[in-house]
C-alpha cells in the first residue's frame, strides 16, 4: 500500500500561480456570465479582460522573485516577472483594439468566448515564461497555442481560415519538435528541470562523444524555437498567417508569442552558452543572420503593408535571437528592451492598419493593404499619415523615437562582447546588423514615401471605417510612448536590468 | 543667459510645433519671423560668447539615460560658434527667399524642424544626442526633396536617406566601441566627447575606430567614392533644399571630423593623411571636370561644391592651426557662397524653368542686377582675394603646404580649375548677345529675392576684407584643439605633424 502522501500548503506557496489563476478565473467568469445573460455588449467583455490583465498585472508586479512554487514546478524570477509584464502590458493595450465602430464588420468581438480564449491563452504564456519545467512549459505552449489558432480563425474570413489552419499545423510540428528536443534532453541527462539539467551538464563535461546527442537536442530545440520565433528557414508561415488574421491580431503575434518562446529559448540555451558550447552560439548567430537579412530583402519586395510588416517582425526576431547567443546580462536585458519598445511602434503600425481594415477587399484583388491604398495620406488625413509616419521611422531605427533605443542597446551589447571578448567575428556581427538596419530603412521608407510623396489615388480613398474613440486612445498612447521614449528609457532599462541580473542571466 | 543653448535649440521645434496652428496665409511671415528671431538669438549667443576662451562654453548637462551614460550635454566653442550662425542666418534666407505656392505650411514648418536637428548637431557634446541629431536631420530633408523636388525626386530623396543612414550606422558601432572601452577603463558609462576625449587607445584600435567615423563623415562631406548621392539630391531639391543641403547639411561631415576624428584619433589622423588627403585631391580635381562637362547650371554648382569640400578636407588634415581654422572658415564661406549661388540659380530657374546653360546668354544686358550678385558669388566660390572665399581657401593650403606641397599644388588647382568652369558658367549664361527670344522680357530680381541676397553679398564682402573678428575666436579653439592632439598623441610621426604654434591656449 502507498503513504499517504501529505503536502503541506506552504510549500506549494500558492501565490507562485496567483497571476496565472486570475487570468483563468478572469476567463471562466467571462464564460459564467455569458452563461446567465447571452446578449450583453463586447464593450462589457473587453473591459472585463481589461481588468482582470490589470489585476493580473498587479498580481505579477507584487511577486517575490527567486521563489518557486508548486513542487518547484514553477519559477519566479526576474525573467518569468518581466516577460510576464510585457505580455500582460501588450494584451491589455490589444484588447481595447477590438472596441471598433461597427459591431457587425468583425463579429469576432461579439462571442464572449473570444475574450475567454483570449485570457486562457494568456495565462498559457505566463505558464510557459515562469517555469523551467519542460513539461510545464510545454502544457503552457500547447495552451497559448490553441488558443491563438482559435482567436485566428474566429477572424471569420477565408484568408483567416487558411492561416489558422497553417499556423495549427506548422505550431503542432513545432511542438513536435519540442517534445523531441525535451526527450533528448532527458535521455541525456534523466531530468526535465533545467536546474538540474545544467548542473549534470556542469558535472559530466561536454567532451568528447557526449557533444553529438547534446548538439543533437539543441538542434530539436532550436528547430521548435525556430517556428515560434519565425527564424529562417522555419519562417515561411508567417507572412500568410499575418495576412489572414486580422490585423491588431498579427501584431499581437509578433510581440507575445515570440516573446514567450524567447525565455523559453533563453533558459534552454542560456545553459549551453553558459557552459561555452561555442557551436551552441555560432549556430544561433547564423540563423540569426540568415533571418535577419533573407526576411529583410524578402520585405523589399512586398506589396502588401501587413505582408512588409511580417517579414519586417522576422528580421527582428532575428536581431533579438543574435543577442541571445551571447548570453551576457546586457544583451538578455537588451531582449527585453528591445520587446518592450519594439511592442509600442508595431502594435501601434498594426492598429494602424486595423483602423483602414474593410471587410471586404476594396483596393486591390488580392491584398487587404497594398501601398496604394495609402497613396498621398497626408493630404486626405494628416495626423494618421504622421503617426504612421512615426511607427514606421522607429522601426526603422531613427533616433529619437522607441525602438532606436532598443536597437542602439542591443547593438551596443554586441559590440562589448566583441571588445570584451576580442573576438573580431562579433564586430562583423554588429556590421551586419547595422547593415540590415540600413536596408530595412528602405522598406519603411517606401510606406512613408507612399504616404507624404505620392498624390492621393483618385478612385478611393482610405476610409477608416473602423476608427472609434477607444482605438484613437490606444494608437495616442502608442504615438505617446513612441516619440517621447527618450524620456522612460532610463527608469525601464534600470528595471529590466536589474530583474534579469538579479535571476542570473 | 546660461541656458542659451537650449532655448537655441527648442525655440525652433516649439516654433513649428505651434506653425501647424498658424493659417496657411500667414505662415510665411511667421517663418520668417521665427527664423529671424532665431538668428537674433544665435547673434545674441556670438555677443555673449567669451572670445578669449578656447574651451567649450554655455555647457549645460543633465543626464538622461544615467546607466548607459547618455546625457543632455550641450555647448559651444569657437569652430561650432559661427557654423551655428551660419545655420540659423542660412535657414532664414531659405525662407525669405521661399517662392514655392504648394503646401507651404507643411514646408515652412519642416524648415523649422530641420532647424533645430542641424543645431542640435552643433551644439551637442554628447555622442548620442549627436547622433540622435544627425539622424533626425535626415526625415525633414527627405521630405523637402522628396514632396517639393523635380521629376525624380524619389529616388534622390530615398538615395540620399538611405546612403547617409547606412554610413552613419556604421559610425555608430565606432561610437557604441568608443563607449565600452571608455567603461571598461574608468568603470562607468559615457558618451560625452569630452571624457572621450582624454581616452587614450591603443593604436590598431584607433586606426579601426577612425574609419568607422570615416565612413560615416565621408559620406555626409561627400567624399569622392561616396559622392553620388549629392548631385542627384541637388539635382532634384527644391531651391531651399538645396540651399540647407549645401550650406548646412554637408557642414556636418567636415564638423565630425575636426570634432571627433581629431582630437579622438590623432595618430590614425596623421597616419591616415595620405589616404585622405588622396581621396581629397581626387575629389577636389574630378569633381571639377565633371562639373565642367555640365550642362545644367544646378549641376555645375553642385559639383563645384563638393570639389571645394575636397578643400575644405585637406585644410582639416593639415593637422595645424592655420589649416583647420582655414577649413572651419572655408565650411562658413562655402555656406554662404553655395547657398547663395542656389538661390540665383532658383531665381532664374523660377523665370524660365530652366537650368541649361545653352538656353541663355547675354542675360547680363537684360537682368544686370543679378547678374552683378552672381559675379559676386562666383568670384567668391573661386577664392578671388577679397572675397570671403580666399581666406578660408588660402589658409586651408597654406597649412597643407607643410605637409606635402605636392599635394597642395595638386589640390591648389582647385582654384584655377573652378575659375575655368565658373567663367565658362558665367560666359555662356551671361555674355555675348541675348540668343533665346524668352530672355529678352526676363524681369531682374525682385525685392524678395534682394532681401535674401543682399546680406550675403555683404558678408561676403565684409569677411572677405576683414575677416579677423570670426577668424579669432576659431583660432583660439582651433590652437586648443592642436596643442591637446599634439599631447594626446602616441606615435612621434604624429607628434611631429601635429604642430603647435606658440601662442597655446588650454583646451577644457
Amino acid at each position: 500500500m502507498l503513504e499517504p502522501i501529505s503536502v503541506s500548503l506552504e510549500s506549494l506557496n500558492l501565490i507562485t500561480l496567483s497571476p496565472m489563476l486570475i487570468a483563468i478565473g478572469g476567463a471562466l467568469l467571462i464564460l459564467l456570465i455569458d452563461l446567465f445573460k447571452d446578449d450583453l455588449d463586447k464593450t462589457l467583455y473587453v473591459m472585463l479582460t481589461m481588468l482582470i490583465l490589470f489585476v493580473d498585472i498587479g498580481a505579477t508586479y507584487s511577486l517575490n522573485i527567486n521563489e518557486r512554487g508548486f513542487f518547484d514546478l514553477m519559477l519566479v524570477d526576474g525573467l518569468s516577472v518581466i516577460s510576464q509584464l510585457i505580455i500582460l502590458l501588450t494584451s491589455i493595450l490589444f484588447i481595447p483594439l477590438a472596441l471598433t465602430a461597427s459591431n457587425k464588420r468583425f463579429h469576432e468581438y461579439s462571442y464572449p468566448e473570444y475574450f475567454s480564449l483570449f485570457l486562457f491563452m494568456v495565462a498559457g504564456f505566463q505558464f510557459m515564461v515562469s517555469s523551467d519545467n519542460l513539461i510545464l512549459i510545454f502544457v503552457g505552449l500547447e495552451t497559448a497555442s490553441l488558443s491563438l489558432y482559435t482567436l485566428i480563425a474566429m477572424h471569420n474570413t477565408r484568408d483567416a481560415h487558411e492561416a489558422a489552419v497553417k499556423y495549427f499545423t506548422m505550431g503542432a510540428m513545432a511542438a513536435g519538435f519540442f517534445l523531441m528536443g525535451s526527450v533528448a534532453i532527458y535521455a541525456l541527462t534523466g531530468s526535465v528541470e533545467l536546474y538540474e539539467v545544467a548542473k549534470i551538464l556542469q558535472s559530466q563535461g561536454l567532451e568528447g562523444t557526449a557533444m553529438l546527442p547534446v548538439l543533437g537536442g539543441v538542434v530539436l530545440m532550436l528547430v521548435a524555437v525556430g517556428f515560434k520565433v519565425s527564424l529562417f528557414p522555419f519562417h515561411m508561415w508567417t507572412p500568410d498567417v499575418y495576412e489572414g488574421s486580422s490585423a491588431p491580431m498579427a501584431g499581437y503575434m509578433s510581440i507575445v508569442p515570440k516573446l514567450a518562446m524567447v525565455v523559453v529559448a533563453m533558459r534552454i540555451f542560456g545553459i549551453y552558452i553558459n557552459l561555452d558550447m561555442e557551436a551552441v552560439s555560432y549556430l544561433i548567430i547564423i540563423i540569426a543572420v540568415i533571418t535577419m537579412t533573407l526576411s529583410n530583402m524578402m520585405a523589399l519586395v512586398q506589396k502588401d503593408v501587413k505582408r512588409m510588416l511580417a517579414y519586417s517582425s522576422i528580421s527582428h526576431a532575428g536581431f533579438i535571437m543574435a543577442a541571445l547567443a551571447l548570453g551576457t546580462t546586457k544583451a538578455n536585458s537588451s531582449i527585453f528592451l528591445y520587446y518592450a519598445l519594439f511592442m509600442v511602434s508595431n502594435l501601434g503600425a498594426f492598429a494602424m492598419l486595423w483602423i483602414s481594415q474593410h471587410k471586404k477587399k476594396s483596393f486591390d484583388e488580392r491584398y487587404d493593404h497594398p501601398f496604394e491604398k495609402f497613396s498621398g495620406m497626408i493630404s486626405v488625413s494628416p495626423m494618421a499619415a504622421v503617426i504612421m509616419g512615426i511607427f514606421m521611422l522607429s522601426l526603422a531605427g531613427v533616433p529619437p523615437f522607441s525602438l532606436f533605443w532598443g536597437k542602439l542597446y542591443l547593438i551596443s551589447s554586441v559590440v562589448d562582447f566583441a571588445v570584451a571578448s576580442n573576438e573580431v567575428q562579433y564586430i562583423v556581427l554588429a556590421i551586419i546588423m547595422v547593415l540590415n538596419s540600413a536596408i530595412a530603412a528602405y522598406y519603411y521608407l517606401k510606406l512613408i514615401v507612399y504616404m507624404f510623396l505620392k498624390a492621393p489615388s483618385t478612385s478611393e480613398t482610405v476610409v477608416y471605417a473602423n476608427q472609434s474613440r477607444p482605438l484613437n486612445v490606444v494608437i495616442g498612447i502608442m504615438a505617446v510612448l513612441t516619440i517621447f521614449s527618450i524620456f522612460y528609457v532610463q527608469p525601464l532599462m534600470e528595471f529590466v536590468t536589474y530583474l534579469v541580473s538579479s535571476s542570473g542571466y | 543667459m546660461d541656458n542659451i543653448l537650449t532655448v537655441l535649440l527648442f525655440f525652433p521645434l516649439i516654433a513649428g510645433l505651434l506653425g501647424f496652428i498658424v493659417n496657411k496665409d500667414s505662415i510665411r511671415a511667421y517663418g520668417i519671423a521665427v527664423a529671424s528671431i532665431e538668428f537674433l538669438l544665435s547673434l545674441w549667443l556670438w555677443m555673449s560668447f567669451d572670445v578669449n576662451h578656447a574651451g567649450f562654453q554655455f555647457i549645460e548637462n543633465i543626464p538622461l539615460v544615467t546607466d548607459f551614460g547618455i546625457s543632455y550635454y550641450v555647448g559651444v566653442d569657437g569652430i561650432s560658434l559661427f557654423i551655428i550662425i551660419m545655420a540659423t542666418l542660412m535657414t532664414l534666407i531659405g525662407i525669405i527667399a521661399l517662392n514655392i505656392k504648394k503646401d507651404i505650411k507643411n514646408l515652412i514648418i519642416t524648415l523649422l524642424f530641420l532647424e533645430v536637428a542641424m543645431i542640435g548637431v552643433f551644439i551637442s557634446l554628447d555622442a548620442i544626442i549627436f547622433y540622435l541629431f544627425w539622424e533626425f536631420s535626415l526625415v525633414p530633408m527627405l521630405y523637402i526633396i522628396g514632396a517639393w523636388g523635380g521629376e525624380r525626386r524619389l529616388y534622390a530623396a530615398i538615395k540620399f536617406f538611405l546612403y547617409t543612414f547606412a554610413g552613419s550606422l556604421i559610425m555608430l558601432i565606432g561610437m557604441l566601441y568608443v563607449a565600452y572601452v571608455y567603461h571598461s577603463v574608468s568603470g562607468s558609462w559615457s558618451f560625452a566627447i569630452t571624457d572621450w576625449y582624454a581616452l587614450i587607445l591603443p593604436l590598431d584600435v584607433e586606426k579601426w575606430l577612425f574609419w568607422a567615423f570615416f565612413l560615416g563623415f565621408a559620406i555626409k562631406v561627400p567624399m569622392f567614392p561616396f559622392h553620388t548621392w549629392l548631385p542627384y539630391a541637388h539635382g532634384q531639391a527644391p531651391t531651399v533644399g538645396s540651399v540647407i543641403l549645401a550650406a548646412v547639411l554637408l557642414k556636418m561631415g567636415t564638423y565630425g571630423f575636426i570634432r571627433f576624428s581629431l582630437p579622438m584619433f590623432p595618430d590614425a589622423s596623421v597616419m591616415f593623411i595620405p589616404y585622405v588627403a588622396t581621396l581629397a585631391i581626387i575629389m577636389i580635381i574630378y569633381t571639377a571636370m565633371v562639373a565642367y562637362a555640365q550642362e545644367d547650371m544646378k549641376q555645375t554648382i553642385a559639383y563645384s561644391s563638393v570639389s571645394h569640400m575636397g578643400v575644405i578636407i585637406i585644410g582639416t588634415f593639415a593637422m595645424n592651426a592655420e589649416g583647420i581654422t582655414g577649413s572651419v572658415f572655408l565650411m562658413l564661406s562655402h555656406g554662404i557662397v553655395s547657398g547663395a549661388l542656389f538661390l540665383l540659380v532658383g531665381s532664374i530657374y523660377d523665370r524660365r524653368h530652366t537650368k541649361l546653360m545653352s538656353e541663355f546668354g547675354g542675360l547680363a544686358s537684360v537682368m544686370p542686377k543679378y547678374a552683378v550678385i552672381y559675379g559676386v558669388m562666383l568670384m567668391a566660390s573661386v577664392g578671388l582675394p577679397l572675397t570671403i572665399g580666399f581666406v578660408g581657401e588660402y589658409l586651408s593650403l597654406v597649412g597643407f603646404y607643410k605637409i606635402s606641397p605636392i599635394m597642395t599644388m595638386l589640390a591648389g588647382t582647385s582654384i584655377i580649375l573652378g575659375a575655368v568652369y565658373m567663367l565658362n558658367l558665367y560666359k555662356r549664361s551671361f555674355f555675348g548677345p541675348v540668343t533665346n527670344e524668352a530672355n529678352k522680357k526676363l524681369h531682374d530680381l525682385d525685392g524678395k529675392e534682394l532681401a535674401a541676397l543682399v546680406p550675403l553679398v555683404l558678408i561676403v564682402v565684409w569677411l572677405g576684407v576683414y575677416p579677423k573678428p570670426v577668424l579669432v575666436p576659431i583660432d583660439n579653439s582651433v590652437r586648443a584643439l592642436t596643442s591637446f592632439m599634439h599631447e594626446k598623441a602616441q606615435t612621434k610621426e604624429a607628434k611631429a605633424t601635429i604642430l603647435v604654434s606658440k601662442k597655446n591656449k588650454e583646451m577644457k
